[in-house]
Formats: C-alpha cells, structure tokens, sequence
C-alpha cells in the first residue's frame, strides 16, 4: 500500500507553515487533528476584507491531496464511484464532486482534476484518511493510490491574487477558472489550479513540503497577507458554499444540499454510480428537506443548529452555518428546511436564545462571486 | 482609576453613588475578537450578581454577559447596538453595556481592583 501518512507525532499535526503562523502571531485552533491559524492579529474581519479587496493567502495544507494513477480502466472504474462525466473531462480540467454511499449520503465533497497518468482528488482534512480507505475498497486495491503528506497546499484568494502570483510563477494567470497544470518553482514541479473556496478569483498551489515557507513569504513580499480559518468560514458562507460536516454529512445527499448542478446529467440518466437510484428517485419525487440561503432581518446571529419556524409556528428546519458577514455588514445564516417552505422570500422565524427573530428565504451567494472564467483577464 | 471594580467573568464595574456602571474588559474583548452583536438587558429589568445580563457575538461565538453585582437596569447603551465594533474599540469607556441602581453595596466588596483582576487575566492565560 502506498500510504504516506506521517506517524512519528502522535499528538497535533502542524503543517509546514506552522513556524510562519506563530511569526504573524495567529491564534491557534484544533481542526481535523491539526494546529491552525484560526486568525492573524488583525482579525477574522479585517482579514475577510483584505481577501476580498485584495489578496489573502490559506495555509489549507491539512487538506488531503490524493493522487491516483492509471489509464483508460481508472476512468472507467471512478465513473462507478463519481457522478461525473470523467470520459470526457479534459487534462488539467477539475470538476466539484462526492463521494456517496449506497443511500447517496454524502461521505465528503471534493475536487477531482485529471492529470495526464490518472487523477488528483482534494479532500476534506477530517475525512482524508475514510475517503482514503473507502476509495481503496472501491477500486479493489487495483492502482497506485498516494494520500500525499509530503506536500502543501497553499490557497491564493483575492481580486489582486492573480497579478502578485505571475509575479512568482510566471504565466500562472494563463490558466482558466476550474483548470490546473505543472509550474516550476525553485526547480521543483507545483501544480496550480485556478479554484477556491471564498467566491473570489484564486489558485491553489501544490508544492513540496520543504518550498511551502519560502513561497508564502514571498507571496507576503508581493503584497498577499496570511487569512486565518475564521475569515475563510466567513468568506465561503457569503460565497453560499457548504461545508462538511455542516451542511454536509452522511445523512445528507447532493439533491437535499442543492448541488445537483455538480453531477452530470447524462450520468444521471444513464446511473451506474454508487448512490445513483437515490440520486434519480430524489430528483423525480423530490426530497423531503432542502439547502437553503437565510437572511435574518435583524442584526442577531443564528448560530448552527438554530430552530426554524414558518409563520404558523411549526417548525420547518434548521441552521447549519451563521455568522456576521463582513462583506454584507449583516448576519447570514444556510440551513436546511421543510421542501414546502423552501420558495425564495418565504418568511421564517429563528429561535434564538428562546426569542423568535424574523427572517427570510434567499437566494445564494449572499456576496456576488469574482470568478475569472476566461484566461488572461 | 480606584473605583473601578473586576469581576472573574470580565465584567468591570464603576460606582458613582448608587449608580454602578457595567462593561467588558479589553482582554475580554480581546478573547472574544471583532464583537458585531450584543443584546442588552431592559430597561427596568431586575438583574441578579452573577446571572446573565446580556450577550455578546463575535464573529466566531456567541457569550454571556454577566453582572457583577444585583440591581436594577436604569439604563443602557444603545451605541453598542448600533455599532458593536465600538465594544473591541473602546471597551473600558465609552462602549458600556449597561447601568444600575445598586442593591446591595456588600456585593461589590468580593471584586477584585485593576491590579488583582490583572494578575487573574494573566494567570488565566487565554
């Protein structure tokens, strides 16, 4: 087995920036078994909008970078696990999926790009190691599978990322939104995708452990500053994107998050994937709850797990993701309701330390995305 | 400075007469990071020490208030509501959270003063 997990630390793991992190003074958290910046000194807020005016860099390096190797028989073999129409993804091409189980429940969310000698899958930290596993049975063992420690992934976000990135990577910008390719750094090859997770123009850059620091101090020299994980939930949930184990999970599937967009319609029709009945059935019958945008009227936050009624006093659902977002100087809530209460503009009522807040279904991004969908803009 | 009094919570209080000022300390402040919500208690409302006189959210987490001592709300500070960032700002003048008619002068005796509440903050680490 080709597993290169580090095992020599039991206790936290600490990416390759970690001595970096405690030099801008970040705060510290646990997440997915690893030290994090959850914020620098200037705070989630000023780091939110210095990401949205200009250029925030993500230590996201607890992320699995999961490569898979093989030909014509990979492809085949994946489009049994994936809803995606992988025949005909192009190389360096990346696409949003996940990966299911029988019931269509939602085992993690990832991105899958193809590479010239098979795939690259970005997985969730917490679920890195199960999807690892999973995907291994799947495939009966049959290719070479690296869940690769040894590199970093550093994420560029920001209207002025593109510009402070050809800086160091020349010609980076060549790249269109969803595509990848092999840069040279330092002599070394790093793989960059133009992608992201806070709805602005960016990259993610793949590079050896050993590169990652001296990369993102010199990102910090072109004017890119490091954003802690609080501006990043901030950020995706203005961008209206899920995060696992909030509005994503096990018990949930593509239909209910409202990501159906991400599966091919062909491959629906057709099935042949894991979870594929579930998928067509829901998309036939509908489903019972589903993802929504909710914009609370006042100022008071509805935290995860919030109680949500519609105007008759029944209760209809619930929060999965609530903050203050910077970008929109207001609350901004994602949870899951009643399919019937689920039209944009529907009044609803937030129980919030046992007071009932108005607030209203809408419609996602609440923050409008900066994605450069052509090359060279 | 004298007539400032801290509490474990971190909660400051000053007393002018009857009346006794309550806030939050700017290592609260600074454990919690940008503030952008706060809930204020009633005017008129009845306060007990130590219960829960109000909430504030930071971009991260909602807290409590509490209130160091007992008494009535004869007043609060709408200019927190209105801008909660003033609270990260200004946290031990001009962002205070609310006022009252004191109950019992007793309580305020079991405070501690700036220097004792700062060696608990420093002890206390995060």
């Amino acid at each position: 087995m080709y597993r290169w997990v580090e095992r020599v630390n039991v206790g936290i793991k600490k990416t390759s920036l970690n001595k970096l992190h405690n030099e801008y003074q970040a705060k510290f958290v646990e997440f997915a078994g690893y030290e994090m910046p959850i914020q620098y000194k200037e705070g989630i807020i000023e780091e939110h909008k210095f990401t949205r005016e200009k250029s925030g860099i993500f230590d996201v390096s607890h992320m699995g970078q999961l490569f898979i190797y093989g030909e014509e028989d990979l492809v085949k073999d994946l489009e049994k696990i994936f809803p995606l129409d992988l025949q005909n993804l192009k190389k360096n091409h990346s696409k949003y999926s996940f990966l299911m189980n029988d019931d269509a429940g939602i085992h993690d969310d990832l991105i899958i790009t193809r590479l010239e000698n098979g795939f690259l899958i970005i997985l969730n930290a917490a679920c890195k190691e199960n999807d690892f596993e999973i995907l291994n049975q799947l495939l009966n063992s049959k290719y070479k599978m690296v869940l690769d420690e040894n590199r970093s992934l550093i994420a560029i976000q920001g209207p002025k990322s593109a510009e402070i990135l050809n800086q160091i990577i020349n010609n980076a910008t060549s790249l269109s939104f969803m595509t990848g390719d092999w840069f040279e750094y330092e002599n070394q090859k790093i793989f960059v995708t133009r992608s992201g997770y806070t709805g602005e123009d960016g990259f993610e850059v793949s590079l050896s452990n050993d590169l990652a620091e001296q990369f993102t101090k010199e990102l910090i020299n072109k004017g890119a500053k490091l954003i802690g994980l609080g501006a990043r939930d901030t950020l995706r949930l203005e961008a209206g994107l899920c995060l696992y184990g909030h509005e994503l999970d096990i018990k949930k599937t593509p239909v209910e998050s409202n990501l159906k967009w991400a599966m091919s319609k062909e491959r629906i029709s057709n099935g042949g994937f894991i979870g594929s009945k579930i998928i067509s059935d829901q998309l036939i019958n509908g489903t019972k709850q589903i993802r929504v945008g909710i914009k609370p009227e006042g100022k008071v936050i509805a935290r995860e797990k919030t109680k949500i009624f519609n105007d008759a006093e029944l209760l209809i659902g619930e929060v999965t993701s609530g903050t203050f977002g910077p970008s929109v100087n207001g609350p901004v809530a994602m949870g899951y309701v009643d399919n019937k209460f689920s039209e944009k503009d529907t009044k609803v009522f937030l129980e919030i330390r046992g007071k009932k807040h108005p607030a209203n279904i809408c419609g996602l991004p609440f923050y409008k995305k900066n994605y450069v969908k052509g090359a060279n803009k | 400075m004298s007539d400032f009094k801290f509490s474990k919570k971190h909660e400051w209080l000053k007393v002018e007469g009857d009346v006794a000022t309550v806030g939050i300390t700017k290592h609260a402040t600074e454990m919690l990071g940008d503030i952008v919500f706060v809930e204020l208690p009633d005017v008129g409302s009845s306060v007990e020490k130590d219960g829960n006189a109000g909430v504030v959210e930071s971009t991260k987490a909602a807290s409590d208030v509490y209130t160091p001592i007992s008494g009535e709300v004869v007043e609060n500070n709408q200019s927190i509501v209105d801008d909660p960032a003033k609270i990260n700002s200004d946290p031990e003048n001009g962002a205070w959270f609310f006022k009252l008619k004191i109950k019992d002068k007793t309580e305020i005796d079991s405070l501690m003063n700036k220097e004792e509440y700062e060696k608990f903050a420093n002890e206390s680490g995060s």
